[in-house]
């Protein structure tokens, strides 16, 4: 490739990372501040930190905010591998109807389902908590679960889970040997997702929850009302282990790679 | 081994059905309501106001960035991806809120203002607030889809416009950017629709005055508790949302066949 010089461009991707990241490490830098300013730097101090450890609700609300997170993406994919292996074994018109109702909440804008999932609790007179919170979870990850996992599942051969039962495989082992290793990989990105969905769920949960029970998401929307830098701090806790769980996840695999190809050379 | 998932396909759609009685179980007076009253249609207005002007500054800032991504080496392109990726895995909120220390009155922006003598400006619960802050929350979305419609692009066809005399801005008007149609107009889809819906950012940089389709619904829902109202503009909203989805898919497809006659 020729190598082009392109100032006026890299001025303004220049301009994009700053307009992205200067925020983010303008949260960083304050929540080191002595003083409860926003805008004047008075000295370096850790007391933002102490205080939100210190502090119960910031506590509580990052307890169920992973815990909620675990288990919506536990469930949301079990339920979801097994409804898209059925799917892909049902009939056209079945297929069709259960891909397009599928796509609701998806398509949807997020209060619509909110309000949804608002209105069907209430209807079932469920009260509003952390149960309802990981119910809400649980639904709105199931059909980003499904859509990672259904391509995958196209692409695979209908005959080998066939010919893994006439060796003598039950229904169950076929699927849990055959087919669920073959789509492996759909299934993961379909957790992580999942993950993240719940991770960062704010709509949903602001909506289905109540009683004191709060997410991270709701705790920020609520507390921002105020000056409060303990919020920097916790963002800055946030913005740190997910920087950390992304670098992880992008240099293991490559690790493994160059020790697998030192393997193959050695 | 079949039943098990169709017993929780049932379930899983019939969960949904139940949603949709309990919204559709009213009269029309709800919609009457927001349809005649002129504030309803303010906020109305509004809303789809911001939202629009949202994506067509996404677009103009997301084009020329996903333009160089592409054009870049294939190592710095990863790099650039990620880069831009990177802060849409922090909490939107976390995000949002970091912008109201840098627009408050005696922000950050105004203290430089204020270093070179200028009168302060009033950010905070202003249009522009709430617009910087979608643009800053939607913009990666928009980046990321126009760039993987251009790269998706043969780069030959340039080649062969070039061959057939185009100079470099036909061959970007009639070659690159009908090419990348798609991209936009699924940026567009990710941009518009979450913006046109948002209640926390007009919440938080527009504050508690500043009612957006979003905000209404959630006021309706959790403080006035006047549910029958709260489903009928939200659902006002998703038809209006619908076809205007609908609009973006037309006006691409009509394109796409205009290009196929020449």
């Amino acid at each position: 490739m020729k190598k082009q010089k392109r100032p006026f461009g890299t001025a303004f991707m220049t301009f994009i990372i700053i307009f992205f990241y200067a925020p983010i490490l303008y949260t960083i830098i304050f929540s080191f501040n002595e003083s409860k300013s926003l805008t004047t730097f008075t000295g370096f101090s850790l007391k933002w930190y102490e205080k939100m450890f210190n502090n119960n609700t910031m506590m509580e609300a990052m307890f169920y905010t992973i815990i909620v997170a675990v288990i919506a993406t536990i469930v949301s994919t079990f339920v979801g591998t097994i409804t898209a292996i059925g799917l892909s074994k049902s009939g056209k018109v079945v297929k069709n109807v259960v891909e397009q109702v599928n796509q609701l909440p998806i398509m949807n804008p997020e209060i619509v389902t909110a309000i949804g999932l608002l209105m069907l609790f209430s209807a079932i007179h469920l009260e509003k908590g952390l149960f309802t919170m990981l119910l809400a979870h649980i639904m709105f990850c199931i059909p980003y679960v499904i859509l990672s996992i259904m391509p995958k599942l196209r692409s695979l051969n209908p005959n080998i889970a066939e010919a893994a039962m006439d060796l003598g495989a039950t229904p169950w082992q076929a699927l849990v040997k055959v087919i669920v290793p073959q789509v492996m990989p759909g299934i993961i990105s379909g957790a992580l997702i999942a993950f993240t969905m719940s991770f960062d769920d704010f709509v949903i949960s602001y909506f289905v929850t109540g009683n004191g029970v709060s997410n991270i998401s709701i705790l920020v929307y609520t507390e921002a009302r105020r000056i409060n830098p303990s919020i920097n701090a916790l963002s800055t806790v946030i913005v740190l282990i997910i920087t950390v769980t992304l670098t992880f996840a992008n240099v293991i695999p490559a690790i493994k790679e160059r020790r697998q190809s030192k393997k193959i050379y050695d | 081994m079949i039943a098990i998932p169709m017993f929780l396909i049932l379930l899983y759609a019939f969960t949904k059905e139940g949603n949709s009685v309990t919204r559709f179980a009213f009269s029309l007076v709800n919609f009457k309501r927001f349809l005649t009253d002129t504030v309803f249609l303010e906020v109305l207005y509004r809303s789809l106001r911001i939202a629009i002007e949202t994506t067509v500054i996404c677009i103009l800032l997301g084009y020329p960035a996903a333009y160089y991504i592409a054009k870049s080496s294939e190592t710095l392109k990863m790099r650039w991806v990620l880069l831009i990726t990177l802060p849409t895995w922090i909490n939107m909120l976390v995000r949002t809120y970091a912008w109201t220390g840098i627009l408050q009155d005696d922000g950050i922006i105004n203290s430089i203002l204020g270093f070179f003598h200028f009168a302060p400006v009033k950010f905070m619960y202003t249009d522009f607030a709430v617009i910087l802050g979608m643009v800053y929350n939607f913009l990666p979305f928009m980046i990321i889809q126009i760039y993987t419609s251009l790269t998706k692009m043969d780069v030959s066809l340039l080649e062969a416009a070039a061959d057939l005399g185009a100079n470099r801005r036909m061959s970007f008007l009639k070659v690159t950017l009908p090419l990348s149609m798609p991209g936009i107009i699924s940026g567009i889809t990710l941009v518009f629709l979450p913006a046109v819906s948002s209640f926390f950012i007009p919440r938080m940089l527009g504050g508690g005055n500043y009612v957006m389709v979003g905000t209404l619904i959630e006021s309706q829902f959790l403080t006035a508790g006047d549910w029958n109202f709260g489903s009928a503009v939200s659902l006002v909203m998703a038809v209006i949302i619908m076809i205007s989805m609908y609009i973006t898919k037309k006006v691409d497809k009509g394109e796409q066949l205009e290009g196929g006659v020449k």
